[in-house]
């Protein structure tokens, strides 16, 4: 019962690219080297290769060549909500982002909750996504928190993972069932902890800027509470769970202490939690309002250090695409959610490489092996035989953020006029190209 | 000059405060004679947008509107497009067809203000907006404390008692009376003082026992949404106005209390406090229109204030 | 660019150019018990400040005496343009109006430093409407210095100084810059 992702089919491509720094932690590599790509498939990696033939070359001198990044995390709003994204333009945003796979979340319009739903998404990522997009299928039928949903059917069908994402699992009972349950399937529990209790009505991180604006605040301990008691079920049942954008310093204590017991955990952060901290929120921009919330510097730091060490496993985008008229309210009336696909590794390398918080190799395994390895797929890897799943970034290129020139149909980005460091000039996934910039 | 918008109490330095208040100091002998307009406005649009109740507020910015001979029109929620589900930037591009100078608007929800004032080039008057800033209010209190206790404020201590979580009026009074020189605790049941509020630079008190210190009691008004079944913000109001509201016995010879209005007498306020000689809710109400004179005549003309006089320009 | 300034009327010029502004106010209104002086801020106001005292202290009339601050009568606030647009002049000190004596049936002396446009005449003379209506209103300035553009004309003049738009005619006055005197300034370059 495999990890499926699907895409559209195409010739695999015949490309050299020459004189990259290529960076893949996986194999030690960490060198200027030619890449000779055939026919979709790395052919050779080394010093003074030769195009032959119709083989198109890249120049690539002074560029970084990376493996592709692997998304645990996205929102791809369809079915349902196509206005606001679909597999077409998720796949653009995507590929402009560098990413080779992504694994979209179950909560659409109908949910993806059983087998029909989730082979009918298969068969338009097939005839309609450039990238290879997985799927997540849901924990309870419709979200409702009630009935499991045909997990192992599920799972045949190609499902990632299960995950009420969107939402926080109902009751501890469920997770406890979900967990035991998903023995069978092989796969993970992705759970997006939230006390909903303790989150009342609050659409911000609860603390000094919250007290200021009067905006309704989200405490740390609405994340962190549910984490506690997740976390605590998964070892009970012994079971694969994983967490979902993880925000808070006092969820990465529960973590680590799971750790020290050896349970099967892994944990995601995303590129606004690792980058943005709450203050952003006094300009009242809704582009800056998330579940979880941006959350003060200490827990930011202690995120970054958490993905350093490894305690957090991967970067995940959380890709939230919302309709304009719907983000152009004020902020207490705004959906909460950024896009994330195509700015993530100009964000992350900007915010945190380039600051020295983390180093390159370390970024790219977390975004590119480490979410590989957790979905079950096999890691992008620039290494002779591999699949070409590579991306091409240009790290010196410095480009502002602006909503005409992102590839995804919403604009409701965090990293709206900011000033990025690095940007992704060529993606191929799967052995095609996917994005290239002129 | 751009357009000069006045949301939050942070928009403004001391200097541009105190201007404020000077020249509504200025308007007291206007509002006092038999002519009580003068044409300072004349031609120039001020529409109210309203989308929350409001008696006082509303009808004190356009009695100054019209004070200042300006033409108003008042926009209310009910019974308009925004009722039939227009979008607030698609109701302020609407309006900015009329060319209108500024817009002086009250909405629920915070920041709605500073979201008008992206689509239209009027200048935007915050008369409130959700639990966030109500910058007028904080100017007709700082005007109130003045004529009460001498112009300057410095050093005074004042004590804002109540909901101070939900309540925007406390948001502003916090930054205004600081801007002034003021000294600012704020004292309240725990579960209503915000976290992370000392970041303000307020004291924080759950109890009145050193209320003695005060120089000026403000009282924030107990809103009866707090005590909807399991809010448990409060217990209940007896136990509030037991522990926080205001009565003869807290007060000390010297002090003055404040509060917003709307008065719930017997629970924040005690009746003897309500109707005390050194109790200024009616100043502040009287101050209300001579401020937002103020308010709207600096929105237009500038703060800049450079002497001269007619030399070149007689 | 430097300024040339050259005196036109001394302290002792102006002191006694006063006096007989004063006198004048009296001859044409003799008999006249509602006689009251306002003068327009600021140095107006300290002008009709002098006249007072000089009425009193010749004649032995104890006159109502007032100052007018015209800041919220001014034409060129109120005026219709772009929305946002700034005032051309630079917005004056607000200071404060004070009218205290009854202005119905009144004779009031408006009092002016300088005399140039007559806009802040006009923006006077709509104050004061504001606070009763006065019999009559007579005009009394220091310096008429041309270059009318409303049909307004003083009553009483302490001097004519014919000027080129560009220039200037500063008042000084004791009350306010220390020294009594009248100059006349010109852009450099120009005599």
């Amino acid at each position: 019962m495999t990890v499926h992702v699907w895409s559209k089919g195409g010739v695999g491509v015949d490309l050299l690219i020459r004189g990259a720094r290529a960076v893949d932690p996986q194999h030690e590599l960490d060198q200027v080297v030619d890449v000779l790509v055939r026919k979709g498939r790395i052919a050779e990696v080394g010093g003074g290769l030769e195009a032959t033939g119709r083989t198109r070359v890249v120049e690539a001198d002074g560029k970084l060549l990376l493996p592709g990044f692997v998304d645990l995390h996205t929102h791809l709003r369809t079915p349902g909500r196509e206005d606001e994204e679909d597999l077409t333009t998720a796949s653009a945003a995507a590929a402009a982002g560098g990413y080779v796979a992504v694994f979209g979340m179950a909560n659409t319009e109908p949910v993806v909750d059983s087998a029909p739903v989730l082979e009918g998404l298969a068969q338009r990522a097939a005839a309609e996504a450039t990238v290879p997009t997985g799927f997540f299928a849901a924990v309870s039928k419709d979200l409702a928190g009630g009935q499991l949903t045909e997990m192992h059917e599920l799972a045949e069908a190609g499902a990632v993972g299960f995950s009420d994402d969107g939402v926080p699992l109902a009751t501890a009972q469920l997770l406890r069932r979900a967990l035991q349950y998903a023995k069978v399937t092989d796969r993970f529990v992705a759970v997006h902890a939230q006390d909903d209790s303790l989150m009342g009505s609050g659409v911000m991180h609860e603390g000094a800027v919250s007290a200021k604006l009067g905006l309704g605040g989200i405490p740390a301990i609405a994340e962190s509470a549910d984490v506690a008691r997740a976390l605590e079920v998964a070892r009970y049942e012994d079971g694969r769970l994983h967490l979902c954008h993880v925000s808070t310093e006092l969820s990465l204590e529960h973590l680590a202490r799971a750790r020290e017991l050896g349970l099967a955990v892994t944990a995601e952060a995303t590129p606004h939690h690792l980058t943005l901290t709450d203050e952003k929120v006094y300009s009242l921009d809704s582009n800056l309002k998330m579940n979880p919330p941006l959350r003060p510097a200490g827990d930011r730091a202690a995120l970054v250090m958490a993905l350093k060490s490894g305690l957090i496993d991967c970067v995940a985008t959380d890709h939230a695409p919302h309709a304009q008229q719907e983000k152009e309210v004020p902020f207490e009336a705004a959906p909460f959610g950024t896009t994330g696909l195509e700015t993530a590794f100009a964000a992350l390398h900007t915010g945190l490489v380039l600051s020295k918080e983390l180093s390159l190799a370390l970024l790219v395994e977390r975004m590119s092996a480490a979410p590989a390895r957790i979905a079950g797929i096999p890691s992008p890897s620039i290494a002779s035989g591999a699949p070409a799943d590579l991306c091409l970034v240009d790290p010196k290129e410095r480009w502002t953020v602006i909503a005409a020139d992102l590839h995804s149909r919403s604009t409701n980005s965090a990293w709206l006029g900011e000033s990025l460091r690095g940007r992704v000039v060529l993606t191929v996934a799967a052995g095609r190209v996917v994005f290239e910039r002129a | 000059m751009a357009k000069r918008d006045l949301l939050s109490i942070d928009d403004l330095n001391r200097a541009e405060a105190e201007l404020i208040l000077d020249t509504a100091e200025s308007f007291l002998p206007v509002l006092q004679r038999d002519i009580k307009k003068v044409p300072t406005l004349r031609g120039r649009t001020i529409i109210n947008m309203f989308y929350e109740s409001s008696t006082r507020t509303l009808t004190s910015f356009e009695l100054a509107a019209k004070r200042l001979s300006a033409d108003t029109m008042n926009v209310r929620a009910a019974g308009s497009a925004v009722d039939k589900g227009e979008s607030l930037k698609d109701t302020i591009l609407t309006l900015s067809a009329y060319q209108p100078d500024i817009i002086v608007m009250r909405h629920p929800q915070i920041g709605a203000g500073r979201l008008a004032s992206r689509y239209t080039s009027a200048s935007v008057i915050n008369a409130g907006d959700g639990k966030f800033q109500h910058p007028s209010q904080c100017l007709l209190d700082l005007f109130t404390m003045r004529q009460a206790l001498g112009r300057s404020l410095d050093g005074l201590k004042v004590w804002i008692v109540g909901d101070i979580l939900h309540s925007r009026v406390a948001r502003s009074d916090i930054a205004g009376f600081q801007l002034l020189g003021m000294d600012v605790t704020v004292a309240g049941p725990p579960p209503l003082i915000p976290r992370g509020i000392e970041s303000l630079g307020v004291k924080v008190e759950y109890a009145l026992d050193r209320l003695a210190e005060a120089d000026v009691i403000y009282l924030l008004r107990m809103q009866m949404e707090r005590m909807q079944a399991g809010a448990n913000f409060i217990p209940s109001l007896r136990e509030y106005a037991s522990l926080y509201g205001m009565t003869l016995e807290r007060l000390r010879s010297g002090q003055k209390v404040m509060h917003p209005g709307p008065i719930n007498r017997g629970i924040e306020i005690s009746p003897e406090i309500a109707d005390h000689p050194d109790t200024l809710i009616l100043e502040q109400v009287e101050a209300g229109l001579a401020v937002r004179m103020a308010i709207l005549y600096r929105t237009i003309v500038g703060y800049d204030e450079r002497s001269t006089d007619e030399r070149g320009a007689a | 660019m430097p300024e040339a300034d050259r005196v036109v009327m001394t302290g002792e010029q102006l002191t006694r150019t006063v006096t007989r502004i004063a006198h004048e106010i009296l001859e044409k209104n003799t008999g006249d018990d509602r006689l009251a002086v306002v003068g327009i801020h600021t140095r107006g106001a300290f002008l009709a400040r002098r006249i007072h005292g000089i009425l009193r202290e010749i004649a032995g009339r104890e006159v109502p005496l007032g100052e007018l601050d015209i800041s919220f009568y001014r034409d060129d606030v109120a005026a219709r343009g772009a929305v946002g647009v700034v005032p051309t002049t630079p917005n004056p000190v607000v200071k404060s109006t004070d009218l205290s004596f009854d202005v119905d049936g009144a004779t009031v002396v408006l009092v002016d430093d300088v005399l140039f446009t007559g806009r802040t005449i006009r923006a006077a003379i709509d104050a004061l409407f504001d606070y009763g209506r006065p019999a009559r209103v007579q005009l009394a300035v220091l310096v008429d210095r041309g270059h009318r553009e409303l049909p307004i004309r003083p009553d009483y003049i302490g001097k004519n100084l014919p000027t080129a738009r560009r220039e200037r005619i500063e008042v000084h006055l004791t009350e306010v810059d220390g020294i009594d005197q009248v100059v006349l300034v010109s852009p450099a370059g120009e005599a």
